[in-house]
């Protein structure tokens, strides 16, 4: 934001702590979807909402620069891997569009890993793609 | 037969990848494929004239019963004959015509569609096949009527062509379904043979009139003909196409296929002979107020098929082989004299009737052929248009009808044609050549050829009408009375009798009023006093209203202002829903059925509704955000309270994310707040209250119904046996329902894209500018 003279210290360093913790959080929501609530969709908005915390700290240009990308890229990403997790049974074993796929042995914490986790995967990158870019885009114009 | 109709439309495309290279320069090849499709389909004459009929069929939809059926008997025939035929003339004509246009490669494209999608039409035996390709023919001869695209004029008469015809095409696709529910089929061959059952049918009268609606629309008879005078905008080539063999026939070709199914009743009979009776007359006698040869030749093709609708509605054999007579006979006078026209243009740059004299001194082969066309239009032997002149007066002295009217009627129609036959085909080349003409040049060959062709074929068929009568028309009449016809004898000479006077009677008097009444401005200027009464201007005076109230309808409904719109949606559900609620719903409270309620829920619903109230009466954009953000929480706990912590979790993010938008989007509002009056707020309040208390008697009426768990209960069981998720709600999302959330994510990417663009959409300030004059 342009007032970030404003900006308080300290959220500005509550902000550097924040962001990764609620990463991982949010990785975690998404992790542990398939068995407890949480998943693609919430774990999605958390990260996002990490982001604008520490954009409303540190500025929108700071953001950006951590990020890396424009978050518009994102949102292709995200949709590639819902849309390949839905198409490796069709490559693969010649099964219909989406049946799920599950690996034999239950791995710690995750449980069996799926095509269905990465689907979800998916939905977090497009979700988080998409927020960003929409509250990027307006506040950039504000 | 298929590939015969398929070979223009995949010509046309390999015009697409090929018109730029072999650009002009080969076009004269192009007439091949007519020709080739000519003798292809004039092998099929001596089987057709023995009676038999030739059908294929292939799949298209079976299970509509909808299927590419095409039959190829006496009257498709003839069309197809008349449609290949002028249509290698016409081709051959135009690669002279347009030579050097440099659009020449599209105006074959579209010729060829055009050609090939009235082949489909004649020959198609299905009704949804038939109205594909009847829409086909008013598509390109849209492109056709608009060939030169830089001339209003010109767009503007593509328009209503394709206005007028394509409204006849809804008709005609209404009248499919209808036949369908009546018969049971859309093949047309079927129908006939139910044609009994058809006329008895209660819908009956209906599907007559959806038919007379295309039929009438395509042949431009009263009041629906003034789109064919506009449709001679187009470039001469196309006017002798479309409007003496092809697209214009395509009505007259309804009218003939469907006489044997829905003919023979008062209905179809008297409707035809009065609309073709006015047609004929109308514009017959508007030929004498016309200069533009064009707009002459124009008028008198409307006046001709009226008379074709005129003949098909008296209903007898002698009409029938009159009218089979008669299309052939204004097929080769009609583009003949088109094609003149288009000559005397081409080489003098007007079609001012009252302009041009004496050509026959610099164009001596093109005045053979005008001339010979004016006779045979005028109905003077030895031609075969005084054959067909003398079968209609026939037909008509012998009907069961009002005679005397309909003599008198169709003998002023033929002394008026006769004049305008003279006008277009006689005037031009005789008298003294003006000083301006003196230097115009010869034609180059392929373009005088094929009008004497016409002409020199219009006198070999009056002289040998054996090569016609038995070979084609017998079967025309065939089909038109849907059996055997009898023998048909054509012959020049009739006997001394009541048609040959009325011949002399036409001859004559025709004559004298050519000599009487040039053309002239004085004239022209007479008619246009009545442009107020012409149907032209009515409808005209229909679309500037029509246009009035669309546009009031736009500002009203459209007006950019969100609160509207809102209020609109608001207003309509209400309207809807409420009807419904009201009409179908006892009220009943139950009290019994309340639970207890714990102190937390009582706590999360008054800061609800504080929240509520604080939202509708802050002064304070921010408070009412930050107000909505705590209703939207508040919503959070109940879910939580009921058990539903994914939608809790959601919910939460997504209100908080939408504060942080709200506020965002604040940000860059102006400062001032303007309140609305008290009116408007009172008008709001009323609205959103009721509305609230819609959507309240809603959710309670809903959970009035026994809740089928059917499908709750095969998740909850399958959930971990087929997909390994313990979380219902997410194996739902990613898994069982994983497509729906598959499409979900896109749609949400693209209002992210959509977003994005209006945000940055940056207009130009020259654009700006512009869009703010508007």
């Amino acid at each position: 934001m342009r007032n970030q003279i404003r900006t308080t210290i300290i959220l500005k360093t509550a902000s550097n702590y924040l962001l990764p913790v609620l990463l991982i959080f949010s990785i975690f929501i998404l992790l542990r979807g398939h068995y407890l609530p949480g998943g693609g969709f919430v774990g999605g908005l958390i990260a996002s909402i990490a982001f604008i915390l520490h954009s409303f700290a540190n500025g929108l240009e700071k953001t950006r620069e951590l990020i890396g990308i424009h978050p518009g890229y994102i949102i292709p990403m995200g949709l590639a891997v819902s849309f390949l997790s839905g198409f490796m049974p069709v490559l693969l074993y010649d099964l219909p569009f989406m049946t799920g796929l599950w690996s034999h042995d239950a791995v710690p914490i995750l449980g069996h890993i799926g095509s269905a986790l990465f689907f979800d995967i998916g939905v977090y990158l497009v979700v988080n793609g998409v927020t960003l870019t929409i509250i990027f885009t307006i506040s950039e114009s504000a | 037969m298929l590939t015969a109709i398929l070979t223009g439309f995949i010509f046309a495309i390999f015009l697409v990848f090929t018109g730029k290279i072999f650009k002009g320069k080969l076009s004269i090849l192009t007439s091949l494929i007519p020709l080739g499709l000519f003798i292809y389909f004039a092998g099929f004459i001596s089987r057709i004239s023995e009676g038999e009929v030739i059908t294929r069929s292939y799949q298209w939809i079976p299970s509509f019963n909808v299927n590419l059926d095409f039959k190829l008997d006496g009257l498709s025939l003839l069309f197809t004959l008349m449609i290949t035929g002028i249509g290698f003339l016409v081709f051959a004509y135009t690669s002279n015509y347009l030579k050097g246009h440099k659009y020449l490669d599209r105006f074959y494209g579209y010729l060829s569609v055009f050609m090939a999608a009235m082949l489909g039409l004649v020959l198609s035996d299905n009704m949804i096949s038939l109205f594909v390709f009847w829409e086909l023919t008013s598509i390109s001869s849209f492109f056709l009527i608009g060939f030169n695209n830089d001339s209003e004029p010109s767009r503007k008469s593509a328009m209503t062509a394709l206005g007028i015809t394509g409204i006849g095409g809804l008709l005609l696709l209404a009248a499919a379904l209808l036949f369908d529910n009546m018969a049971g089929t859309y093949s047309i061959s079927e129908m006939v043979s139910m044609g009994e059952a058809i006329r008895g049918n209660e819908y009956y009268v209906l599907g007559v009139l959806l038919i007379f609606g295309a039929a009438f629309t395509k042949s431009a008879q009263f009041p629906f003909h003034f789109w064919l005078p506009g449709a001679m905008k187009a470039p001469t080539p196309v006017s002798t196409y479309l409007h003496s063999a092809t697209m214009v026939k395509a009505g007259i070709y309804l009218l003939m296929r469907f006489t044997p199914i829905l003919g023979g009743e008062n209905v179809w009979n008297t409707t035809l002979i009065v609309v073709g009776g006015i047609t004929m007359l109308y514009s017959a006698v508007h030929t004498i107020f016309r200069k533009d040869l064009k707009g002459i030749l124009a008028y008198s093709t409307i006046s001709a098929l009226g008379i074709l609708v005129f003949l098909t509605g008296l209903g007898t054999e002698d009409a029938f082989i009159a009218a089979a007579v008669f299309i052939i006979v204004h097929a080769l006078y009609k583009a003949t004299l088109f094609l003149v026209t288009g000559i005397i243009d081409h080489q003098t740059h007007t079609r001012d009737a009252t302009k041009l004299n004496g050509l026959n001194k610099v164009m001596w082969p093109v005045g053979i052929a005008g001339i010979l066309g004016a006779i045979s239009s005028a109905g003077i032997p030895p031609s075969i248009g005084f054959l067909g002149k003398e079968l209609i007066y026939d037909a008509t002295t012998r009907s069961e009808f009002i005679v005397i009217i309909l003599i008198i009627a169709i003998v002023l129609t033929k002394i008026f044609l006769l004049h305008a036959g003279f006008v277009a085909g006689i005037k031009p080349f005789t008298g003294k050549l003006p000083e301006e003409f003196s230097k115009v040049k010869m034609p180059p060959l392929i373009l005088w050829v094929p009008p004497v062709f016409l002409a020199v074929l219009g006198m070999v068929f009056g002289l040998a009408p054996f090569l016609i009568d038995a070979p084609i028309i017998r079967p025309v009449v065939s089909s038109l009375l849907g059996g055997e016809a009898g023998e048909v004898h054509l012959g020049l000479w009739h006997g001394f009798n009541m048609v040959f006077i009325l011949s002399l009677i036409t001859i004559g008097v025709g004559t004298l009023l050519y000599i009487l009444v040039k053309p002239s401005v004085k004239l022209v200027n007479a008619a246009a006093k009545f442009d107020k009464l012409a149907p032209e201007y009515l409808l005209n005076k229909f679309n500037q209203g029509f246009l009035w109230v669309s546009s009031y309808w736009t500002r009203f409904f459209q007006n950019g202002y969100l609160r509207n719109y809102v209020s609109m949606i608001t207003l309509f559900v209400v309207l809807l829903v409420g009807y419904v609620i009201l009409g179908s719903t006892h009220f009943k409270i139950d009290y019994t059925a309340l639970t207890k309620v714990t102190i937390s829920e009582i706590i999360v619903t008054l800061v609800l509704i504080a929240g509520v109230f604080y939202t509708v009466f802050t002064r304070s954009r921010l408070a009412a955000v930050v107000a909505m953000g705590v209703i939207g929480w508040s919503i959070c706990l109940i879910f939580v309270f009921y058990s539903a912590p994914d939608l809790a979790m959601t919910q939460f993010s997504i209100d908080t994310l939408t504060v942080i938008l709200f506020v965002l989007v604040l940000y860059k509002l102006p400062r001032y707040l303007k309140l609305s009056d008290y009116k408007t707020r009172i008008r709001d309040g009323i609205l959103s209250s009721i509305f609230g208390v819609l959507i309240a008697m809603v959710a309670l009426e809903v959970l009035s119904y026994p809740a089928n768990n059917e499908i709750g209960d095969f998740y909850a069981q399958n959930a971990y046996l087929q997909a390994h998720g313990k979380n219902v709600v997410n194996v739902i999302l990613v898994d069982f329902r994983g497509a729906d959330t598959m499409i979900e994510i896109s749609v949400l990417s693209i209002a992210a894209i959509g977003v994005f663009g209006l945000m940055k959409l940056r207009l130009k300030m020259s654009d700006r500018k512009r869009y703010q004059d508007k």
